[in-house]
């Protein structure tokens, strides 16, 4: 059984530059990371076969559907200049929490609520310590991961398979688009979680707080903007999207482990900073956080099709990357820090 | 009045806590053996599985209190065991004193390198810290597997075994590396202006700059300093397993050196430090660990006995929860990180 839904409709919305005149600057960064993207991609079609394919691409989404969930959600946090190190341990207590309530033989549903408030609260928690406490956001969730990490063990410290039909049902599911190509069920989750991603930073009184809040909260404050609200919020949508992306994780590997995800929420950070959007906060764009989890995607493809580089080269170029970015985004801003 | 002030009161009333608890559950708890002239003892073990982490803490103090962060110091400690057990297994005398003296020299430098990349990141680029060492956090192990070709590699060489798991004068050596540096530490920032000059640099660096301080020197040196630190950890953790695991080796610790700093009353903020608080912070994660396996709770959920004591000690020092948990009138704000004084006039002609 596949599952029905509506295409994706995602190639209109990427790039929005090439206007008469000057390209504003918010943009530039999201160009460049496109530009790298496409210069990635076309150094790969051009030394491997069937590099190109259109499967190819859509694989990145396949294979990446939950980064690209957790990298929303972290755009909106280092938009308002925090950070938020617990989203990998959120992901594997989500595999947990579901694998284990599956098994105790919970409807799909209840398990799917059950994981979300579970992110959802955390992140409320972590928000409300380091807003009201003034706690730094490192510390807090830094504990928040302690905390997953160790409730993940409390569930259980072996893996738990998947074996809930529904479950099963939507991994192997498939979305058939034109020309024999597919995509999941996660992919057009995670597509319509930075649809709304980018509705909410852009089109909301809640989104523009976010960018006030990120280039001073102090300012955001005197203008009475509710910055508290915001502050707390980004760490509420950060615990929801790693709980999200835990449940597309579980449906994925069809397994709950304890050690899922280690190392992912440095994916995520690398992926949002990639993407152009600035660590100090208040510029930057979800699609951008997008493309980078495709940038980090494309680096996997490329060893996975050249069988001489081992896995290791991932992580390097991942740092090398991130570097470039940082080093460039700090040229082109010179100013108080 | 005055001793609920003093932010050292919390950390050691903890750790006095925990090893009353040791004492209630095992009663020989506190008792050191001297078997062949070498020391044993629970308190004697919680002292040298702590002393990576206490010298990468002492580090990490020195850089926090510039106002910076260093995450790579995992990476640092996997890349020094690397670089180590790669080169003592490659060469014609694997066993040979001068070896691993050579090989251990090598990581040194090649991770005072780092720390001299790190340095410059942060002082001369001037990107944010944590982004800075970000970039070697994750690039570092990737690298370290690079040394290693993706092998755990094991060696057996005397001299090196001696880092991590020797005895001098009848005390581990690791216990001593950790106690001299931090003596040696302790007593430059108390004695020379040093101290002064970091602080100076983490409560504001353009203000010491202008004062006069070479802030960029000492913000440099910090990150070079920290990760030397790391390099010696690495060199102590190798040794004590044998072997270097360039995935495993040093995981997290970067977190529970910060964790140490941060429970020994110094602020993130930068411009206050405690090394004493510290040592203190070291030891208490210790013996948290410890403890968690001596009393039979399941050794997997000390994590979350970690995260509880973070967000306690953390409130316990916020200002602001005192506030709340305390009703009482104040003074003066203890813990207030000093926010941006104006920068002092510049020195006319």
């Amino acid at each position: 059984m596949t599952l029905q839904l509506d295409p994706p409709q995602v190639g209109a919305r990427i790039k929005p530059r090439r206007r008469i005149g000057v390209v504003p600057q918010r943009f530039w960064s999201v160009i460049a990371t496109f530009a790298l993207l496409i210069a990635m991609f076309g150094t790969g079609a051009s030394r491997y076969e069937g590099f190109a394919s259109p499967q190819v691409v859509l694989n990145l989404f396949v294979d990446n559907s939950f980064l690209i969930v957790l990298a929303v959600g972290m755009t909106f946090v280092i938009l308002t200049g925090g950070i938020d190190l617990s989203v990998g341990a959120v992901v594997a207590l989500s595999t947990m929490i579901a694998a284990s309530t599956l098994r105790a033989g919970w409807p799909a549903l209840a398990t799917v609520v059950a994981v979300l408030l579970v992110g959802t609260v955390l992140g409320l928690l972590m928000g409300l310590v380091i807003h009201y406490f003034e706690i730094q956001p490192f510390i807090v969730t830094l504990a928040g991961m302690f905390l997953a990490r160790g409730l993940c063990y409390v569930v259980s410290v072996d893996s738990i398979p998947i074996t809930n039909g529904s479950f099963q049902k939507v991994a192997q599911g498939t979305v058939p688009l034109p020309g024999g190509l597919f995509v999941t069920p996660a992919v057009l989750i995670a597509l319509v979680v930075v649809g709304i991603g980018m509705y909410v930073l852009h089109q909301t009184r809640f989104g523009r707080t976010v960018y006030a809040v990120g280039g001073s909260e102090q300012s955001a404050t005197l203008m009475g903007l509710p910055a508290a609200r915001v502050k707390v919020g980004v760490y509420v949508i950060s615990g929801f999207c790693s709980s999200l992306a835990g449940l597309l994780f579980s449906v994925y590997s069809l397994s709950g482990y304890s050690l899922a995800a280690v190392g992912m929420e440095l994916d995520a950070i690398a992926a949002v900073v990639i993407g152009g959007t600035l660590l100090t906060g208040g510029s930057g764009l979800v699609i951008g956080s997008m493309l980078g989890v495709l940038v980090l995607g494309t680096i996997q493809t490329f060893i996975s099709f050249d069988g001489t580089l081992s896995s290791w080269w991932t992580r390097i170029t991942i740092g090398l990357l991130v570097l470039v970015f940082v080093v460039v985004q700090r040229l082109f801003s010179r100013g108080p820090r | 009045m005055r001793d609920t002030r003093n932010p050292l009161v919390w950390p050691i009333a903890a750790l006095a806590a925990l090893l009353l608890i040791n004492l209630v559950v095992s009663p020989s708890f506190f008792s050191i053996d001297v078997r062949n002239g070498q020391l044993y003892g629970n308190l004697i073990d919680i002292l040298r599985n702590a002393a990576p982490t206490l010298l990468i803490a002492v580090g990490m103090t020195l850089v926090i209190a510039t106002r910076g962060i260093d995450l790579s110091v995992g990476a640092i400690v996997a890349i020094a065991g690397a670089v180590t057990c790669t080169h003592i297994a490659g060469s014609s005398q694997p066993a040979s004193a001068s070896t691993a003296l050579v090989a251990m020299g090598m990581a040194i430098a090649l991770c005072l390198a780092l720390g001299v990349w790190n340095g410059f990141l942060v002082s001369v680029i001037g990107i944010q810290p944590i982004i800075a060492t970000l970039v070697l956090m994750t690039a570092g192990r990737g690298l370290a597997m690079l040394i290693t070709d993706g092998q755990i590699v094991t060696v057996n060489n005397p001299t090196f075994s001696k880092v991590g798991a020797g005895f001098v004068f009848g005390v581990p050596l690791a216990i001593l590396i950790s106690g001299v540096v931090f003596a040696a530490v302790a007593l430059v920032v108390r004695r020379t202006a040093l101290g002064l000059l970091i602080q100076a640099v983490g409560i504001n660096p353009e203000a010491s700059r202008l004062a006069g301080v070479r802030s960029r020197s000492i913000v440099w040196t910090v990150y070079v300093f920290v990760a030397i630190c790391a390099a010696v950890a690495g060199l102590m953790i190798a040794s004590n397993t044998k072997a270097a695991d360039a995935n495993n080796a040093g995981l997290f610790i970067e977190l529970d050196a910060i964790l140490a700093v941060v429970i020994g009353g110094t602020s993130l903020a930068g411009g206050r430090f405690s090394l004493v608080g510290t040592a203190i912070g070291a030891l208490f994660i210790q013996t948290l660990t410890t403890t968690v396996y001596a009393t039979g709770i399941p050794p997997e959920t000390t994590l979350v006995f970690k995260a509880v004591v973070v967000i306690a000690v953390c409130l316990l020092q916020s200002p602001k929860a005192r506030a709340v948990l305390v009703p009482r009138r104040r003074t003066s704000p203890p813990a207030a990180a000093p926010s941006a004084p104006t920068p002092t006039a510049p020195t006319g002609a």
